[in-house]
């Protein structure tokens, strides 16, 4: 087994090992952690899948920004130290059944599908690409990226902020 | 790197997703929610990557899965920004505690 091999095996248990802890940590901030864990994992699949501009977009979007807010909002909402206000579960062995049923489904359909695998491409530097096609055939969807991100931008103003009427102060 | 497939990636993928689905299913924190979708929204981004890379076509996987990271960080902030809200009216942020749509 070739290091390359052994690494991919350690990152993909490291991504699946903290995902079972944001699943099923009692306390909402080892959860927030523990989700850390998880998207340093999938960014380093990502590495080993030769897309380096998508794993540096997730260490900066989703660890940068996704984490810091959520953390944010936890520290902002909780008695923290209270575990069963904070992370409370319920419906444990419904959902168990559930998402048993669907995940052998769906590893049926992964494992049973031959599917078609063209030789692998070289493992080039992936900006380049990543930006033909976005001001190529997929111009339209990202010039609509901006207009949504300048309504979340103005959306979530609009919610957070306080309600300050003239007729009631 | 000889060994790991297709099928390697959709496994892991597969996991993260079914992890994902029971954190959304049975949390009752409404952040504890919006951390499973992260997970789910992962998943389905590893999936974009890997089919990207081994079907051969260039990069429009990985197009996807930057259009899906961005639709993430939209959601995450409007969610959020709906939970502070939430806990502003209610004190709480457990979605069973929060069945009122006026306060």
């Amino acid at each position: 087994m070739s290091l390359s091999v052994a690494l991919f095996y350690a990152f993909a248990a490291f991504t699946v090992v903290t995902a079972a802890g944001v699943a099923f940590s009692r306390n909402i901030v080892y959860s927030a952690f523990s989700l850390m864990g998880t998207l340093f994992g999938v960014a380093a699949l990502y590495v080993f899948l030769a897309a380096d501009f998508v794993a540096a977009a997730q260490v900066l979007v989703y660890i940068g920004g996704i984490l810091v807010l959520i953390l944010f909002a936890v520290m902002l909402t909780h008695r923290i130290a209270d575990v069963q206000v904070s992370n409370r579960s319920v419906g444990r062995l419904p959902a168990l059944v559930l998402v048993a049923g669907v995940a052998l489904v769906m590893g049926r359909a992964v494992l049973r599908t031959a599917w078609p695998v063209a030789p692998a491409l070289a493992e080039a530097p992936s900006t380049y690409a990543v930006g033909n096609q976005l001001l190529g055939p997929y111009v339209l969807p990202f010039e609509l990226a901006s207009f949504v991100l300048l309504s979340v931008l103005v959306g979530a103003i609009v919610v957070s902020r306080k309600e300050l009427r003239s007729g009631r102060d | 790197m000889e060994g790991i497939g297709l099928t390697h990636f959709l496994v892991v993928g597969l996991v993260v997703f079914a992890l994902g689905l029971y954190t959304v299913l049975t949390r009752r924190n409404a952040i504890g929610i919006l951390m499973g979708i992260e997970l789910i929204l992962n998943a389905a981004n590893i999936n974009y990557v890997a089919f990207g890379r081994y079907a051969g076509v260039a990069a429009d996987g990985q197009v996807f899965a930057i259009f899906v990271i961005m639709l993430a960080a939209a959601e995450a902030v409007i969610g959020l920004a709906v939970v502070l809200g939430i806990y502003q009216n209610f004190e709480s942020i457990d979605v069973e505690a929060t069945d009122a749509l006026r306060y």
